[in-house]
């Protein structure tokens, strides 16, 4: 197995954990922590595809990995604060319970 | 491929899945919070320093501390009583195997064509902060707004309802 195999398969292995997580928990928080797995799993990959590239010096995958980190930063802000107000409206923060669109 | 890369994919891998695994809410928070230091840890292997730094600035700093207020201030941390997956969990593993098992699939078949070796990439800092003002000023002004807006749209989300309704 080469090198940037190694990193592409730990990349697909984190990616997966983290789509189990977002389908399979019930509390919105932790669906939050598996998007962001799955977030980190593509900088992984992202990373090793710029570190084995003919010409690193473009710098063209490190800026996409780096610009994902802080959209991924702002994306949890504002998901957590959806959270905390879907909380204080329904008291409870199970996707399950959360069935009504009004109310 | 030696013995520090398992390692360290090790601590990313279980990580993960211990976040996954775990009822504890605050529980599963340290743990992502390791598998994020874990990818922090390949990054700084693959030889790109800032973006690792940045990584463990961002998720071990920022993002593992915001996950643990919302979980206190949700009451998350009390494991309810109906367990905490969902009544469709079993489509959920079996999409995300499906999904593995494709992706793990493509890669192995794209091997042979990979590179897999090439030298250390020469960059520094300087090159980073020189491309950020020169190549690639644009996204980095337009993710300044979005931060901004993000910050603001965040705060007034989550806001209290009644003192809106009052001003």
């Amino acid at each position: 197995m080469t090198p940037l195999t190694g990193y592409l398969i730990v990349a697909a292995l984190v990616f997966a954990i983290g789509l189990a997580g977002a389908l399979t928990r019930r509390n919105a928080i932790m669906i939050l922590i598996g998007i962001e797995l799955m977030l980190n799993a593509a900088n992984l990959n992202l990373i090793a595809f710029w570190r084995y590239s003919p010409h690193p010096e473009l710098l063209s995958g490190m800026m996409f990995a780096i610009f994902s980190i802080a959209v991924a930063a702002a994306e949890a802000a504002v998901g957590l604060g959806l959270v905390i107000s879907i909380y204080r409206h329904a008291r409870t923060a199970d996707v399950e319970e959360m069935n009504r669109m009004k109310g | 491929m030696g013995f520090v890369f398992y390692l360290i994919s090790a601590f990313a891998v279980g990580g993960a899945l211990a976040a996954v695994l775990l009822k504890n809410l605050v529980h599963a928070a340290l743990a992502v919070t390791i598998a994020f230091f874990g990818l922090a840890l390949l990054f700084l292997r693959l030889d790109a320093q800032f973006a690792g730094f940045a990584q463990i600035l961002v998720y071990v700093g920022a993002v593992a501390i915001l996950v643990v207020f919302a979980i206190l201030l949700t009451k998350g941390s009390e494991v309810p009583k109906e367990g905490v997956f969902s009544r469709s969990w079993l489509a959920g593993l079996a999409i995300s195997a499906a999904v593995f098992a494709v992706v793990a699939w493509a890669v192995m078949q794209a091997a042979p064509s990979l590179p897999n070796q090439s030298a250390i990439p020469a960059v520094t800092v300087n090159d980073i902060g020189n491309a950020l003002m020169n190549r690639y000023v644009l996204p980095l002004e337009i993710i300044a707004v979005l931060l901004t807006a993000a910050l603001l749209g965040a705060v007034i989300v989550a806001m209290h309802e009644k003192r809106a309704k009052q001003g």
